[in-house]
C-alpha cells in the first residue's frame, strides 16, 4: 500500500489551494485515489491557508491528515505549525525567499528553494508554488510531469492556457533544483 | 325566468364561516367574479394565509395552497417560478402580511414577482380574538391595547400601499374600501386591474382592501362600515399609488 | 459511467440535483455550503431552471413549499443556523406531504457557533426539529461520490413517498474535492402528481389543495395515522447502511459521514495491534438501521459510537442494541476532529 500525504501551507493568495488541487488532479489522472481538503473559514480572508492532499493506491480513508509524508510551506508560521506532523524520513520543502529558518528536525529531508525570488525573476510570482511542486515531483515521483501538464489543462480555464508553457518551465526548475 | 344574481363559477357552493357583517365574503366574491370575467379559473392558483381566511381554499374553485403565517408571498413565488404562465394570487390579512410576513411581501414586491396580493386591512387580529394589528389605529382599543394604541408604547400604523409603492418591482398598488356599494364596485375594478397587470407580466400587484370586523370592533355591521369611512380612511387614504395608467 | 472528475462536494450536490431533474433552487448564503448556491446560480439559466437568492431561510423553504406543491423537483440548502430557521417550513411541508430535498452542511452550534465540521444537528434532523409528529428521510453520505449518488436518491425517495429528504453532511464533505464519476443518465422515479399538485385545474377536474391544517380532530388524527403508516413503510423499505469488518469484531464502532472514514483508518491501525474493530455506518440516519444493530448486537464485546457532537446517535445505537452489550461514546465538539489515535485509545480502554 502506498499513500502520499501532503500538506501545503502558506498565506492566502499564494496559490496554496490551487497547487493542492493541481496535485490531486494529476494524481487522479495517474489512476490513483485522491482527496483534497482545504482549510476553510475566516482564515481564508488573507490569513494562512492550507490544504491536505492524499494520493493513494487504496480508497482514501479520512481526508484529514494527522501526519504528512511531505510538507510544502510558503511562510514561517506554516513551518512552525506543521513541522512536527511530518513523518520520519519525510520531506519538507520550503520557499526560502519567505521562510527564514530551517526545520528544527534532523530526521526529515529538507529542501529550501528561493521559489518566490525565482518566480519573480520569471516575471510572475504566482509560479512560486509550481516551482515547489516541481521539487516534490522531482524528489518523490508522486505524479508524472505529463500528468501534471494534463492537470493544468483540465484545471485552468481556457483563457489561461497560454500560461501553461511557463508553468511547466517553473515546474522543471523545481524538479532540477 | 331571468337570472339576476348567481354565484360566480370560481366560488364553490359551500357556506362560508365568516361572522355576520364581515366583509371577507364580499372580497372573495369580487375575486371570483374577476377570475370568471378574465376566464382564468383553470390556470389560477391561490394561496391562503393564516388568519380568519386560513381555509378560504375551500371557497375557491381554482387550485389552492395553504401557507404558513406570513409566508404566502414566498409560497406563491415558488409556484409562479414553476408555472410562469399560470395566474397566482395570495389573500392575506394585516397580521399575516404586515407583521409576521413583512419581509416576504417586501421582497416579493422588490423582486417584481408576477403575483397578485389581495391584502385585507381591518385594523385588528380577527382569528385570535381582537389583538392589535400593525394597522391598528392610534387610540384604538384592542385586547392587547386595552387602554388604546399609544404611539410611545405601540408605535404607529403601517401604511402598506405607501411603503410598497416605493419599490421598483411593484407595478400596481391601490387601496380600496368595502364600506359602501360604490367603493365595492371600485374595489372590483382594482382587483381586476391587479390580475391583468400580472397577466401582462408587468410585475407585482397588490390591492389593499379596508374591511370591517364587527365582532372584534364591538360594533354592529352597519356601524362598522361607518367606522371604516370615518376612522380608517383618514389614516389610510383610498386611491391608486402606482400603475394607474399601465396598459394591460 | 462517464469521465472521472475532481470536484468539490458542495458543487457535486448541485450537479447531482440538476442531473436528477431539479430545476428550482431557493436558498440563502451561509458558510460552509454556499458553493451549492454559486453552482446553481451559474447553471440554472443554462438548463432553463430557476435560482432565487431568497431574503431569508424562511422565505427559501416556503418557496420550496410552493414549488413542490406545484409539482416541481425542488431543493434548498443551508447550514445549521439556517436549517433552524427552516424548521417551520419543514413542519408545514411534512404536514402537507410535499416532496423536496433539503441539504444541511452541518456546522458547530449552539447559536452562531462556528463554521467547522460537526454532527450536532443529528437530533434536529432525525427526531423532528420542527413541531409535530413528522419524519424526514435523512441521508448521510461519507464521500463526494456518495454525495452525488445519494442526492439523486433523495429526489427519488422524496417523490416516491411524498416526503422531505435531507442530505446531511459537514464542512469537510462540502469543501473537499474527490473523484466523482457521473452516470450518463439517471434513473428518475416518475411520480404521478396529478391528484394533488396545484398546476391549475384547466377546468377539467376538481381543485387540488395543498394544506397542513385540519381543524376537525378526527380528521387530523386520521391524517396523522396516514403519515405514520407511510413512515413505517419507509422504515421497512429504505434503510441504507454499510457494514464493514463486523464478523468476529471485538468492538463495533458506529459512525456516520466523515467520522466513518476516520474509523476505517482506525480499523487498519487496530488490526496491526491484533484488535478486530468493525464499523456500522448508517447511511440513512432516519430510518435508522435498527435491524442491522440487532443482528450484530451480540457479536462484539462492546459498541462505541463516535460522533462530532456530545452524544446523539449513541441514543439510537443503545435503543437498537437494547442492553445486550455496553454502548460507549466518544465525541468531539466545536469543530475538533478526533484523531485516529484517540479513537484507538478509546477502543483499547473499552477492551481493558
Amino acid at each position: 500500500m502506498s499513500q502520499q500525504e501532503i500538506i501545503i501551507a502558506g498565506f492566502g493568495g499564494q496559490g496554496i489551494l490551487s497547487a493542492g488541487r493541481l496535485l490531486a488532479y494529476a494524481g487522479m489522472l495517474e489512476g490513483k485515489n485522491v482527496s483534497w481538503l482545504p482549510s476553510y473559514g475566516p482564515e481564508m480572508r488573507g490569513g494562512t491557508a492550507n490544504c491536505h492532499v492524499i494520493i493513494s493506491d487504496d480508497p482514501v480513508g479520512s481526508p484529514i491528515l494527522n501526519s504528512a509524508t511531505a510538507l510544502i510551506v510558503m511562510n514561517g508560521p506554516s513551518l512552525d505549525k506543521f513541522e512536527n506532523l511530518v513523518v520520519k524520513d519525510g520531506l519538507i520543502i520550503a520557499d526560502s525567499s519567505l521562510v527564514q529558518r530551517k526545520p528544527n528536525r534532523n530526521d526529515v529531508k529538507y529542501s529550501g528553494i528561493p521559489a518566490t525570488q525565482i518566480a519573480s525573476d520569471m516575471g510572475n510570482s504566482t509560479y512560486a508554488c509550481i516551482i515547489l511542486l516541481g521539487k516534490l515531483l522531482g524528489s518523490t515521483g508522486i505524479v508524472s510531469k505529463e500528468n501534471f501538464e494534463n492537470a493544468l489543462k483540465k484545471v485552468l480555464p481556457e483563457k489561461y492556457h497560454h500560461m501553461i508553457p511557463d508553468e511547466m518551465k517553473a515546474l522543471e526548475i523545481g524538479m532540477k533544483y | 325566468m331571468a337570472v339576476v344574481f348567481k354565484r360566480p363559477h370560481a366560488l364553490r357552493d359551500v357556506p362560508m364561516h365568516y361572522c355576520p357583517g364581515c366583509t371577507h365574503g364580499i372580497v372573495h366574491r369580487l375575486i371570483a367574479e374577476v377570475i370568471d370575467e378574465l376566464g382564468i379559473e383553470g390556470k389560477t392558483i391561490g394561496v391562503s394565509p393564516v388568519g380568519c381566511t386560513y381555509n378560504n381554499y375551500e371557497y375557491f374553485n381554482c387550485d389552492m395552497q395553504q401557507a404558513a403565517h406570513g409566508r404566502a408571498p414566498a409560497v406563491s413565488t415558488g409556484i409562479k417560478r414553476v408555472h410562469p404562465d399560470n395566474v397566482v394570487f395570495t389573500y392575506q390579512g394585516d397580521g399575516d402580511l404586515a407583521a409576521i410576513g413583512t419581509a416576504e411581501i417586501v421582497h416579493a414586491a422588490a423582486r417584481g414577482e408576477k403575483i397578485t396580493t389581495i391584502f385585507i386591512n381591518n385594523a385588528i387580529y380577527g382569528m385570535t380574538s381582537g389583538q392589535m394589528a400593525p394597522t391598528t389605529l392610534l387610540n384604538q382599543v384592542t385586547t392587547t391595547t386595552p387602554y388604546g394604541r399609544k404611539p410611545e408604547l405601540h408605535g404607529f400604523p403601517i401604511k402598506v400601499c405607501e411603503l410598497l409603492s416605493t419599490l421598483d418591482g411593484a407595478a400596481f398598488i391601490e387601496r380600496v374600501s368595502m364600506h359602501n356599494i360604490k367603493n365595492i364596485l371600485n374595489a372590483k375594478k382594482a382587483i381586476k386591474k391587479a390580475f391583468q397587470v400580472q397577466m401582462a407580466n408587468k410585475g407585482f400587484s397588490l390591492v389593499e382592501v379596508l374591511s370591517s370586523c364587527p365582532t372584534n370592533w364591538g360594533l354592529s355591521p352597519e356601524k362598522a362600515l361607518k367606522w371604516i369611512e370615518e376612522k380608517m380612511i383618514p389614516v389610510y387614504p383610498l386611491g391608486n399609488f402606482k400603475g394607474k395608467d399601465l396598459e394591460v | 459511467m462517464g469521465e472521472k472528475l475532481l470536484m468539490k462536494g458542495n458543487e457535486v450536490i448541485a450537479e447531482a440535483a440538476i442531473r436528477a431533474g431539479c430545476r428550482h433552487y431557493f436558498g440563502y448564503p451561509i458558510t460552509p455550503q454556499t458553493e451549492i448556491a454559486h453552482y446553481f446560480a451559474k447553471k440554472m439559466p443554462e438548463v432553463g431552471g430557476t435560482f432565487i437568492q431568497a431574503e431569508s431561510e424562511i422565505a427559501a423553504i416556503n418557496m420550496v413549499y410552493g414549488a413542490a406543491g406545484a409539482g416541481a423537483r425542488v431543493m434548498t440548502s443551508s447550514s445549521s443556523p439556517g436549517i433552524s430557521l427552516k424548521q417551520e417550513g419543514i413542519s408545514y411541508a411534512s404536514g402537507a406531504e410535499l416532496p423536496a430535498v433539503i441539504v444541511n452542511i452541518v456546522r458547530c452550534g449552539p447559536g452562531l457557533g462556528g463554521i467547522l465540521p460537526a454532527q450536532c444537528d443529528y437530533f434536529q434532523a432525525v427526531k423532528g426539529g420542527g413541531h409535530g409528529d413528522y419524519k424526514m428521510v435523512v441521508l448521510a453520505p461519507c464521500s463526494v461520490q456518495e454525495l452525488y449518488e445519494l442526492t439523486v436518491e433523495a429526489f427519488n425517495i422524496a417523490d416516491k413517498y411524498r416526503i422531505l429528504a435531507m442530505i446531511m453532511g459537514d464542512g469537510i464533505l462540502g469543501q473537499m474535492m474527490e473523484t466523482v464519476e457521473f452516470r450518463d443518465k439517471e434513473e428518475i422515479y416518475e411520480a404521478d402528481k396529478s391528484s394533488w399538485a396545484t398546476v391549475g385545474t384547466r377546468m377539467e377536474r376538481d381543485h387540488n389543495v395543498i394544506t397542513s391544517i385540519y381543524i376537525d380532530p378526527e380528521v387530523l388524527e386520521r391524517h396523522n395515522q396516514k403519515l405514520q403508516a407511510k413512515y413505517r413503510l419507509i422504515e421497512e423499505n429504505e434503510v441504507r447502511c454499510e457494514v464493514y469488518n463486523c464478523e468476529d469484531a471485538d468492538v463495533i464502532v458506529a459512525a456516520f459521514g466523515t467520522v466513518a472514514r476516520i474509523v476505517k483508518n482506525v480499523i487498519k491501525m487496530a488490526a496491526k495491534e491484533g484488535i478486530k474493530v468493525g464499523l456500522i455506518r448508517p447511511i440513512t440516519l432516519w430510518p435508522f438501521p435498527v435491524k442491522v444493530f440487532e443482528k450484530y448486537a451480540e457479536v462484539p464485546k462492546a459498541f462505541l459510537s463516535v460522533e462530532l457532537n456530545a452524544g446523539q446517535m449513541v441514543e439510537d445505537v443503545r435503543l437498537s442494541v437494547n442492553g445486550k452489550r455496553p454502548v460507549y461514546f466518544h465525541g468531539r465538539m466545536g469543530g475538533m476532529i478526533p484523531t485516529q489515535q484517540e479513537i484507538l485509545d478509546k477502543i483499547k480502554e473499552i477492551l481493558k
